[in-house]
């Protein structure tokens, strides 16, 4: 089971029109099949290019990932990927959205009928299946995202990545949709490596939590794991001292061996890769319901 | 969505009529009342204040061929062109008649005998010239859209390309219709040759000036709505492994209709613009032609007739860009977009 996904000293480097920019330095990491990895840090730091370099959609300058042995070249859907914005098409319907993949991924193997119940499956999965008709511009964010996931769970990737799933949605929402995606983990025991900028998500989340330092150069700073008993309740962990805990050792990391500079100075200009990574305001750490 | 009962005026965009549809419905009586008279009755007034300074101001310019008429005479010879219409129509049906007849005896007389069936050769009327002017603009525009919109894909899909084509686009864009219309004419009787022609060669003429002129904004619009399509959205096709060809299909081109559509509006704005310059020149039987030809005649009912032929001209115009518009809203799947 162990070394199911593998990164491997991965370094990569862009050109800027300021020289090249090294914004990933000798990042090394083993995944088991079925944990859950949280990747957090500050904005900028890397987080979305170490995914997307696990999905393919960039090419690491050194190094290389293995997901069971094979290296990792290109997109594919066993690494499916669930994107922050939802990136659902627009002029199709929930229910031709998540289709579209499931004919793309299964089209030889499964005839029409089992395409079409597993695409009703897969959003029933996240409870969608009241809105398969519903275009993506008639639907709430976190429907979108729902929906997004049904796509990215449709395509039974090998590993699904999370680049900030819930960043752009209210802290309600947010709190809903974590509680889904624990009882789908619950379920289906996928292999999931999701950014978050969110503590309380992260530790609530995760098997272990890497946290990345800050960038340029950025690489991994701790990996903490978070030996908590699943299933997870959100109320009960509130009071829970090994909770705190494990939120405290993330937030002392992010806030003082790394805190971000204040005036960022240094800071080469982001290339657009690392610039659709991050939302610009920082979101400070918060006890979500805990504290209420 | 709910069902709403069918309202011609929503359909139509024609405000008014929505309104009057609620007026009659009963629906907030008083508020659709304002509404109307807001609606209705300022346009209204406003074409009535126009007519006036029309009827005024033509009283007092006298050319050559008389004094410039006003509305009431503009809309005499619209009158008087629809009944030419309906006489020629009578005259062609008793023209057949009368051949049907001479034939029917003939044979009565000689059942071998070879009869002829000679089609009528009239003049060709006002509504005839309207209809062959919305004829030669819709080939005229069809073939630009065949042509654009492959184009528009490719060069939006490729940098490279592109800009190998920007400098012809930008080139031939700004050309007049008049200047393209002796080449057009030169080649077409350099290349269109056959002893039994399907197309009248003025007709051809026409719409390929039409085509090479209205032929850019689909290029460019289709190019710019194809190129900026969401980077996530090519990342998704990326990770779904989707082919050139399912790429293009489900995500491309669904995704720059909008932007098509918005381009093949202002085609058909510019080719119904182009052809009235085209048919006078090129002397198909259109609005141009009908134009140049009371030009030309100089009677003294000329001019009221040109009028009544940039009316209509005018009309038919208004009434393809809505038709557009409706497709454009029909196909477009954003529906934050606000199209007017």
């Amino acid at each position: 089971m162990n070394n199911y996904l593998s990164l491997e000293n991965i370094s990569i480097t862009f050109a800027t029109d300021n020289g090249p920019l090294n914004v990933l330095d000798d990042v090394s990491l083993k995944v088991d099949q079925g944990e859950f990895i949280s990747l957090i840090g500050h904005s900028g730091c890397g987080k979305s290019t170490v995914l997307n370099i696990v999905a393919g959609l960039l090419n690491a300058t050194t190094g290389g990932v293995l997901l069971e042995n094979r290296e990792v070249t290109e997109p594919g859907p066993d690494r499916a990927v669930v994107f922050q914005n939802h990136s659902l098409l627009p002029w199709l319907s929930v229910y031709d959205n998540v289709r579209l993949a499931v004919d793309q991924v299964f089209g030889k193997q499964k005839s029409r009928q089992e395409r079409h119940e597993w695409t009703l499956h897969n959003l029933e999965l996240v409870h969608m299946g009241h809105a398969i008709e519903r275009r993506p511009d008639e639907i709430s964010g976190g429907m979108k995202q729902r929906v997004g996931i049904a796509r990215a769970l449709a395509m039974e990737p090998k590993v699904l990545l999370m680049d900030e799933p819930f960043g752009a949605l209210d802290s309600l929402t947010r709190t809903h949709m974590q509680d889904s995606l624990m009882e789908i983990q619950g379920e289906l025991n996928n292999t999931v490596i999701m950014i978050t900028h969110d503590v309380d998500e992260a530790v609530l989340l995760s098997d272990r939590i890497v946290m990345m330092t800050n960038g340029p150069s950025a690489t991994i700073g701790e990996i903490l794991a978070i030996e908590l008993e699943r299933p997870r309740l959100r109320l009960q962990l509130a009071d829970d001292p090994t909770y705190n805990h494990y939120r405290a050792e993330v937030l002392r990391f992010l806030h003082d061996r790394h805190a971000q500079p204040d005036v960022p100075t240094g800071k080469p200009a982001k290339t657009p890769e690392v610039a659709a990574e991050a939302p610009a305001e920082e979101r400070p750490a918060r006890l979500k319901l805990a504290t209420g | 969505m709910s069902t709403t009962i069918i309202n011609p005026g929503k359909s139509f965009d024609f405000k008014w009529l929505q309104l009057l549809f609620a007026f009659l419905e009963g629906d907030r009586l008083v508020k659709a009342t304002s509404s109307l008279v807001r609606q209705l009755l300022i346009p209204l007034a406003a074409l009535g204040l126009f007519l006036m300074l029309w009827s005024a101001g033509a009283a007092s310019v006298t050319t050559s061929l008389g004094q410039l008429p006003g509305p009431a005479q503009v809309w005499d010879q619209g009158v008087q062109l629809y009944q030419e219409h309906q006489a020629e129509r009578q005259k062609e049906v008793a023209f057949y008649q009368r051949q049907e007849q001479r034939n029917q005896a003939k044979l009565a007389k000689n059942p071998d005998a070879e009869v002829k069936v000679r089609p009528y050769t009239g003049k060709p009327t006002f509504l005839d010239q309207i209809a062959t002017s919305l004829v030669t603009v819709a080939t005229g525009f069809i073939i630009a859209s065949l042509i654009a919109i492959p184009i528009g894909i490719i060069c939006g899909m490729s940098a490279t390309l592109y800009r190998a084509i920007n400098p012809l686009i930008q080139l031939f864009k700004p050309v007049s219709p008049l200047a393209w219309l002796p080449i057009v004419t030169m080649v077409v009787s350099a290349v269109y040759i056959s002893d039994e022609p399907m197309f009248d060669k003025a007709f051809i003429t026409s719409a390929i000036t039409v085509t090479l002129c209205c032929i850019w904004p689909t290029i460019i619009n289709t190019t710019v709505g194809v190129s900026s399509i969401d980077r996530d959205l090519i990342n998704v096709s990326r990770v779904l492994r989707l082919g050139w060809l399912t790429k293009t299909i489900k995500i491309v081109i669904p995704s720059s209709i909008p932007m098509m559509f918005a381009g093949l509006r202002l085609s058909l704005g510019i080719g119904w613009m182009v052809l009235i310059a085209a048919e006078m020149l090129a002397q198909n039987p259109g609005l141009g032609k009908f134009v140049w030809d009371e030009f030309q005649n100089g009677s003294s009912n000329s001019l009221s007739r040109i009028m009544v032929a940039v009316l209509v001209i005018g009309c038919l115009g208004f009434i393809l860009d809505r038709g557009m518009l409706l497709l454009q809203r029909w196909a477009t799947w954003d529906r934050n977009a606000v199209l007017r």
